[in-house]
């Protein structure tokens, strides 16, 4: 088994964009997607992810796993900042069908090193026509 | 039209979804057409197609069995996400070692790495084919 995995040599740089379309509990697929997500961040890559449909909730602040004793892996969007990965574009009419603001997600945020550090928010709030706009300028697809 | 480079993963678990069949269909036209497979990466409950263990019926098809055939025929990579397997019980002689397992069940043809090897194949390839729901 092959584990030593960091970015290829004089590799090209792509544009993946993660698309995250299903709440965060039920099924595995928001999980196994925040995996990806950290494994791929070693290989220098420009890194979007999009939230949409029940996707949506895997961003909302307050989560309590507690009662059906599966792990709660939502603090781990926060730490993403810290790998580089800081677009975060949720879709605003998702939110809006499931009667939800931006107030009810996590606050996530990075540090932005070309403007002296400052503290700024991965999130962005786009419309779905936004959203498949940036769809339209990727290199890589991966939707869980 | 001239031969393209194309990265596959299967997301889809076998037999419960159709993903890894119309994957198969799809790489062995890929192959007839001359384009190139770089890589075929199962993730998800897709890494059950990995398993030599599974019994279909006789007169059903034998998913496992035509990826392990595929592969050998045309030199294919099929790599099952470690993270994934280890979740689901697919584990090759190395790993069932190390975690004490009496027992490994990966299928002829396939090898165990980390989802460092998808996100490669979305950088090296032309494409990045992904089948699941």
């Amino acid at each position: 088994m092959v584990m030593d995995e960091g970015p290829l040599e004089g590799s090209v740089t792509k544009r993946f964009l993660y698309v995250n379309r299903r709440a965060p509990y039920g099924t595995i697929y928001a999980l196994e997607s925040l995996e990806v997500v950290l494994i791929g961040a070693a290989f220098e890559q420009e890194v979007t992810l999009a939230f949409l449909d029940d996707g949506v909730f895997q961003l909302t602040r307050g989560q309590d796993t507690g009662a059906i004793g599966v792990k709660n892996f939502s603090p781990a969007y926060r730490a993403l900042g810290d790998y580089d990965v800081t677009n975060f574009y949720v879709e605003a009419e998702s939110l809006g069908e499931r009667g939800l603001t931006l107030d009810d997600l996590q606050q996530i945020t990075y540090e932005d090193e070309d403007d002296d550090w400052k503290e700024k928010p991965s999130i962005r709030v786009v419309s779905r026509r936004e959203l498949a706009a940036i769809m339209a300028e990727q290199d890589v697809i991966l939707s869980f | 039209m001239s031969a393209v480079k194309l990265g596959v993963v299967i997301t889809g678990g076998p037999y419960t979804r159709q993903a890894s069949d119309t994957a198969y269909q799809f790489v062995k036209a890929a192959l007839e057409k001359g384009h190139e497979i770089f890589r075929v990466f199962f993730y998800n409950d897709g890494v059950n197609v990995g398993t030599r263990l599974t019994v279909p019926p006789q007169d059903d098809r034998n998913i496992q069995k035509n990826w392990s055939e595929l592969a050998e025929r045309h030199k294919l990579d099929l790599v099952v996400c470690v993270a994934a397997a280890q979740r689901r019980g697919i584990l090759d002689k190395d790993e069932a070692g190390r975690q004490g397992k009496d027992g490994d069940n990966i299928a002829p043809g396939f090898r165990i790495s980390g989802l460092g090897q998808m996100i490669e194949a979305g950088i090296v390839a032309d494409r990045l084919v992904i089948f699941g729901d």
